[in-house]
């Protein structure tokens, strides 16, 4: 009958109506600056760096080789090589970036950065409430506001921070290995100069890979 | 104790004291300021009121919260409606026709708070009693066509221009079922006075009143005058003159700020308006259903109905989807004017099915009730069938999509 359909769909909207009252998980509203979702691991926002131990500056991951910079599509990387070099988590000497700055206005996410980097040095955070009221400087992100420690990166991507982790412990068991060869090696070869700090190679990088990784 | 014939009047009572204590020669004018200043600031703050309520019960409807972030419960909301509106820019097209355009959402809002004259909002409370209230009423609410058609063609733009022809088209095509629905009453009422109409409905047999719409020519006139005060009004789903996703927003569309609220204020006026209308003559004005409960002031009766066929309104409006212009033409032409004639043939019916001809009360009633419900009933049925022959409605088939 003609209008049928019509009272059909009249019920249809008063039994949301006024289910909406009284059965709350009808709503699918998230009242937002109150409630939030959890969001999905794999959630991403922005880049940040990660270094190890607890001083920012030295355990800096970042070797500046400058790859991210090239490789970003909006070009929002800006990275100026250190003129010295410091020790890596392996002990080997790196480069690290002396200005390495993001404008968060113009990132857009994609994650290209963190996938092409070698060093495992750059991560996507989750944080998404940016907002601020300084639209240049408040945009463009330093080295110091965008360094964050390991153990943060293993809240917030648990699984791929393990993933991470057993890879770098693997690399590091592989160099000093490889660093006790070839100090034993050395010590056979050349006894006479045990303490010869300024030597190359092998007995210098040995060093360090124990001094800086805990 | 105060009486409820004193509640009932106060309002009355009060307009007249005013009066009385003004110098005589002013008399005349304060008792006119007095009224219009109270329709305008009455039916602005329902027209708040009624956004708010849009909004909210839209969102239920759809499962969502609306609008409930400002003041408790968002009742606050049309506040930050009214300075977000008057604060913004008003932009005009270089190209507008500047008078035009600077006008039309003025008369629009002038006519349609000019059709609240002859309401009666309450016993005594109506502005002006005129003998033709009715005519009045559908005379000046057909000026509204004129001002739609003043915004979409002064403002030189080809959406609102086919927003405003839709809008003419539409609003003529309804008028016509607007008017001979109202033409059952008017003819067994046998005046035009609005408040004769009321005062007509406002008796008692049986503790039940002698609304119209208890009669079955007045439900379904009822029924055929609010949808085609949905059309007149242009809701949805007749909005087609504002449709977003066709013509972004029709004839209002190179409107801004203070004067696209107007439009906005114009157009739930129009909407009260007709409603009011519909109220005066089907559902009694202000008069109550049952007699027992006639100590409750006339007001609040009005505008209790009001509320509860402008939630009618918004209820429809987050059911329906918009129709297309043929189906919309369609329906008026061949549904609603064929139907709006047989509700007069059954009031004319009615109104001979006497006493004399059925019988004493109680069977005589009945049979006099079901003979004119039939009138209506079979032709629908009838004219259901033929519209719908040949049309089958199957679900729909996707090649690509699932
Ligand atoms: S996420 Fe993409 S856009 Fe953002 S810094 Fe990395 S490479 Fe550039
Ligand atoms: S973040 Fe990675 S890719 Fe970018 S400069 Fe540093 S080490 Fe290279």
């Amino acid at each position: 009958m003609l209008g049928e359909g019509i009272i059909q769909g009249l019920v249809e909207t008063a039994r949301n109506f006024f289910g909406s009252y009284v059965e709350k998980d009808r709503l699918t509203t998230v009242q937002y600056p109150e409630e939030r979702h959890t969001l999905p691991e794999a959630s991403r926002v922005f880049p940040i760096l990660l270094y190890d131990g607890d001083d920012a500056a030295k355990g800096l991951r970042c070797v500046a080789c400058q790859i991210c910079e090239k490789e970003c599509p909006p070009r929002c990387i800006h990275i100026e090589k250190s003129k010295d070099k410091k020790p890596d988590f392996v002990g080997k000497q790196q480069f690290y970036p002396a200005v390495f700055d993001i404008d968060v206005a113009v990132c857009m996410s994609c994650q290209i950065c963190v996938e092409v980097c070698p060093f495992d040095a750059i991560r996507m955070d989750k944080v998404y409430e940016l907002s601020t009221s300084d639209r240049f400087g408040g945009l463009l992100w330093t080295k110091e506001q965008l360094s964050k420690p390991n153990e943060y990166y293993q809240k917030i991507h648990p699984m791929e921070a393990a993933e991470t982790d057993e890879r770098r412990v693997k690399e590091l068991a592989e160099a000093q290995a490889k660093a006790a060869a070839a100090a034993a090696k050395a010590a056979q070869t050349a006894s006479p100069a045990p303490g010869d700090a300024s030597g190359n190679g092998a007995s210098a990088a040995a060093k360090p890979a124990t001094a800086v990784h805990e | 104790m105060i009486s409820p014939g004193a509640v009932d009047q106060v309002f009355v009572t009060l307009k007249d004291w005013i009066v009385f204590h003004t110098p005589a020669p002013l008399q005349t004018l304060v008792s006119i300021v007095i009224e219009v200043a109270t329709i305008i600031v009455v039916f602005a703050a329902l027209f708040a009121l009624a956004t708010v309520f849009e909004r909210k019960g839209l969102g239920r409807m759809q499962n969502r919260y609306g609008p409930n972030r400002v003041g408790p419960f968002g009742v606050f909301q049309p506040i930050a409606d009214a300075v977000k509106s008057l604060t913004k820019e008003d932009v005009v097209p270089r190209a507008a026709d500047h008078v035009v355009h600077y006008l039309a959402p003025l008369v629009l809002v002038g006519v349609v708070f000019l059709t609240y004259a002859v309401l009666p909002v309450g016993r005594n409370m109506t502005a002006v009693n005129l003998d033709a209230g009715v005519l009045y009423f559908f005379a000046v609410g057909a000026a509204t066509e004129l001002a739609i058609f003043m915004a979409g063609w002064s403002s030189h733009n080809k959406y609102s221009l086919l927003g405003a022809m839709r809008a003419i088209a539409q609003m003529v095509s309804y008028e016509i079922p607007l008017i001979l629905s109202s033409v059952a009453v008017i003819m067994i009422a046998g005046t035009l006075s609005t408040v004769k109409i009321v005062e007509l409905q406002a008796r008692y047999s049986n503790g039940l009143a002698h609304w119209y719409v208890f009669t079955p020519w007045g439900l379904a006139g009822f029924i055929l005058f609010m949808i085609a005060a949905t059309a007149e009004t242009n809701r949805s789903p007749f909005d087609l003159p504002e449709g977003e996703s066709e013509i972004i927003s029709g004839y209002f569309i190179e409107y801004s700020g203070f004067k696209f609220a107007l439009f906005f204020l114009a157009e739930y006026l129009e909407m009260f308006a007709v409603s009011g209308l519909g109220i005066t003559l089907f559902l009694g004005g202000w008069s109550s259903p049952v007699s027992f409960l006639a100590w409750i002031p006339s007001w609040l009766w009005f505008f209790g109905k009001l509320l509860a066929l402008l939630f009618a309104f918004i209820w429809v409006r987050g059911t329906v989807p918009r129709l297309r212009m043929d189906q919309l033409m369609n329906f008026a032409w061949k549904f609603m004017l064929p139907m709006t004639l047989v509700t007069i043939l059954s009031a004319g019916i009615w109104h001979f099915l006497t006493v004399a001809v059925v019988g004493p009360k109680p069977l005589g009633g009945v049979i006099r009730w079901l003979v004119c419900a039939l009138v209506i009933f079979v032709p629908y049925i009838t004219l259901a069938r033929v519209l719908e022959r040949g049309r089958r409605i199957e679900k729909r088939v996707y090649r690509f999509a699932e």
